[in-house]
């Protein structure tokens, strides 16, 4: 039976894909070809993870050509049950998606693009997690990324624009590293089935292997966005459409988590780096929430809270032990769920308050108490207020430092508090400014002058050297603040250099929309997802246990590709 | 078989080339650094085959005597993913020009306005309602005295990101 399911989760968003091309004139026959693919995709994957907790690791050779030679998928409890999260998280995205189409149009999101690609984006997802194959992961990762190209540049605005091409050259960059470190993997051992580089990698000369392992490790952490390759994120992110952003922050990123996971227990267990992975998990975390508390705008708040909580997976990977890897297996799935949700919810939170800048917004409590209670329980979730998932989520990760014991674990334990500490303060601020704070404590008239003002700066040519000065119009208060903002901005030139060209966004404040049902339905199905995941924690943990076992036995792996023999 | 130099010279010197012109801000020079690197790590590839021998066809020569075909293939992939991305790119890059006339690497607005925020975020206060000596001035000490000074008589908004 696995022999059909398990390429199931890649060919059939890809044939959806190209269906929903040729059906691009019906968006109505569209979208009900893409829900129902995406909802195939979750079933199959659910059974996939009944059979791969059952009976253990299984793989397919793709096209009948035999082990070594051929491609493999191997499901085993790992990428089974991050299939599992994956698809659900993104039917619970394109449901919100196709709800926005529905009431705004196709002028910001053109869903005739968006659903094909989207497609894609999940299939590149899927065999990303199937591949048994260090080149089939290439493939995987480049399907996914030449979506996400197109997905975060949906519709060509300048600002997409702008953040869309930091977001592909990093991206080609990290490609090509990986691509580079396949050819020296091959040209070391022969091979790039990994179950066979499992066995093969280990017989190599130890300096070999480090230089391996550490091109591998760029190339999946700037996927992963680790400190210090995260800064390309939340640059990137916040500029594509709502339920994009919330896709790539939930799952793009864990593509790359998952990867360290297998270059980690499979290809290199002897734990040569894991102290570089420590100190990178403890740079992420910190570096990353302390840029999350300094943002006024919501989404970049939680694109480098995203970055931050990479953190947390990182560490329980780079602990090597069975209790950091279940925890971060669980973490992982967690934080997928949760990241998407906060990001959907902040897509509401745009339309209801116009912007998602908290210095405009206000009063959403009141105006919209559905929408508070929608962002206030993902938001405890993150900052890991008990019972909730991410509580569990974090204590497991701690408490598998403290059993380490080592001095360096104890600093990622502290500084994993403290993460969870500011997180939570980020998320505190923005739910007492944006929907406790009363409509008229808002800076209204500033608000608007700020537009108007941006809105003059917009149609002035942009002048790319800071002595430009944009303030004879935009200050309106007369020399004497003029005379200070001048002081001001010798003081930040760069600043001024890129004063002229405000996005729209930034300084806009659009008229509220009304939310639509199915948006609101879609966000709170996943809200609920978070909150079962704490009820499921049990059995969940449970799951992530055994695969963490699985992993760091290996030979469930290895033995599912090349039988209980010797490995040729 | 001789190990040959020409490999590593050509890569070391492709990977260079491309790695210098991907630093520079103008994306033009950075679409043209992305080819040089894909063509570098693609001969990488090509080296990681081995020595070369004769056509991997099966009846035409000796299986013995065969280059080894799968970096080929992987080459070919490659190729092809590089070649899609590198549309991708100049489809992009053409976009940048049509809306500002400028093919540079964006600077991201948002973030610099976060670093050049004037003061600490004070959430809980509302500058309206203190007393202007207890107004935040901001980044004082970064000002010259004179204008410290202006920062309290021309009472700015405080605690918003936006000027």
């Amino acid at each position: 039976m696995i022999e059909v399911l398990a390429p199931l989760p890649v060919l059939l968003p890809l044939l959806g894909a190209a269906g929903a091309l040729l059906v691009s004139g019906h968006p109505s026959f569209q979208r009900a070809l893409s829900t129902t693919v995406l909802s195939a995709v979750l079933a199959v994957s659910v059974v996939l993870l009944f059979v791969a907790d059952a009976e253990g690791a299984s793989s397919v050779s793709v096209g009948g050509w035999a082990v070594p030679l051929g491609i493999v998928l191997v499901v085993d409890r790992l990428s089974a049950l991050m299939l599992v999260v994956a698809s659900t998280v993104a039917l619970g995205v394109l449901v919100f998606a196709v709800g926005q189409g529905a009431a705004d149009g196709s002028e910001e999101t053109p869903l005739s693009i968006f659903h094909p690609t989207f497609l894609v984006l999940v299939a590149g997802v899927s065999n990303a997690f199937l591949a048994g194959d260090l080149f089939n992961l290439y493939v995987g990762f480049e399907i996914l990324l030449m979506a996400s190209y197109v997905l975060l540049t949906l519709g060509g605005t300048a600002a997409r624009i702008r953040g869309g091409i930091t977001y592909v050259i990093v991206s080609l960059t990290s490609s090509l590293v990986f691509l580079a470190a396949i050819g020296l993997v091959y040209a070391a051992t022969g091979t790039v089935n990994m179950a066979q580089l499992a066995v093969r990698l280990g017989e190599l000369p130890a300096g070999t292997q480090v230089l391996l392992q550490s091109m591998l490790l760029i190339a999946f952490g700037i996927k992963a966005a680790v400190f210090p390759l995260s800064a390309w994120l939340p640059d990137s992110y916040p500029t594509a459409p709502a339920p994009v952003t919330a896709v790539f922050a939930g799952l793009l990123t864990k593509v790359g988590v998952y990867a360290i996971i297998r270059t980690q227990t499979l290809l290199f267990p002897g734990g040569a780096l894991d102290d570089v992975l420590l100190w990178g998990a403890l740079a992420t975390m910190l570096i990353g929430i302390l840029g999350a508390v300094a943002q006024s705008d919501l989404r970049r708040m939680l694109s480098f809270t995203l970055v931050s909580h990479i953190g947390y997976m990182v560490f329980g990977i780079a602990l090597g032990t069975a209790a950091g890897l279940a925890g971060a297996v669980f973490y992982v799935a967690h934080h997928i769920a949760i990241q998407t949700t906060l990001f959907l919810v902040a897509g509401l939170v745009e339309r209801q308050g116009g912007t998602t800048s908290i210095d405009k917004l206000g009063g959403l409590a009141r105006r919209s108490p559905l929408l508070a209670v929608l962002f206030f329980v993902p938001a405890m979730n993150l900052a890991g207020i008990p019972p909730l998932s991410g509580f569990i989520g974090k204590l497991g990760l701690l408490q598998a430092g403290v059993a380490e014991g080592s001095a360096v674990a104890l600093t990622l334990v502290a500084g994993g508090i403290v993460t969870s500490l500011l997180t939570l303060l980020a998320v505190a601020r923005i739910w007492t400014r944006a929907f406790w704070r009363s409509p008229n404590q808002s800076p209204a008239e500033e608000t608007a002058a700020a537009a108007a003002a941006a809105s003059v700066q917009r149609h002035r040519p942009a002048s790319a050297d800071g002595a430009g000065s944009p303030d004879g119009t935009a200050s309106p208060d007369g020399p004497a603040r003029t005379a200070l903002q001048d002081a001001w901005r010798r003081h930040t030139a760069v600043a001024t250099a890129a004063e002229p060209e405000l996005p729209p966004a930034a300084g806009a404040v659009r008229a509220p929309r009304p939310l639509p049902r199915t948006m609101v339905g879609a966000t709170a199905a996943l809200v609920a997802l978070t909150v079962a995941l704490t009820g499921l924690a049990g059995p969940l943990y449970g799951l992530a246990d055994r695969a963490s076992v699985d992993l760091l036995e290996r030979t469930p792996y290895i033995s599912s590709v090349f039988g209980e023999g010797e490995v040729p | 078989m001789t190990p040959t130099i020409v490999f590593p010279l050509m890569v070391g010197g492709l990977y260079a080339a491309g790695v210098y012109l991907l630093l520079d801000r103008s994306l033009t020079r950075v679409l043209l650094g992305f080819l040089l690197l894909g063509n570098a790590t693609n001969l990488l590839v090509l080296s990681a085959g081995g020595p070369a021998g004769l056509a991997p066809i099966l009846g035409y020569s000796d299986p013995q005597a065969f280059t080894d075909p799968l970096p080929q293939a992987l080459i070919l992939t490659a190729i092809v993913i590089t070649f899609g991305v590198a549309a991708f790119l100049l489809a992009m890059i053409h976009r940048s020009w049509r809306l500002a006339r400028n093919e540079a690497v964006g600077t991201d607005e948002e973030d610099r306005r976060v670093a050049a925020r004037r003061a600490p975020d004070a959430d809980e206060l509302d500058p309206d309602e203190l007393a202007p000596d207890d107004r935040i001035a901001g980044h004082a000490d970064s000002l010259p005295a004179d204008l410290e000074e202006l920062a309290d008589d021309v009472d700015l908004p405080t605690g918003s990101g936006t000027r």
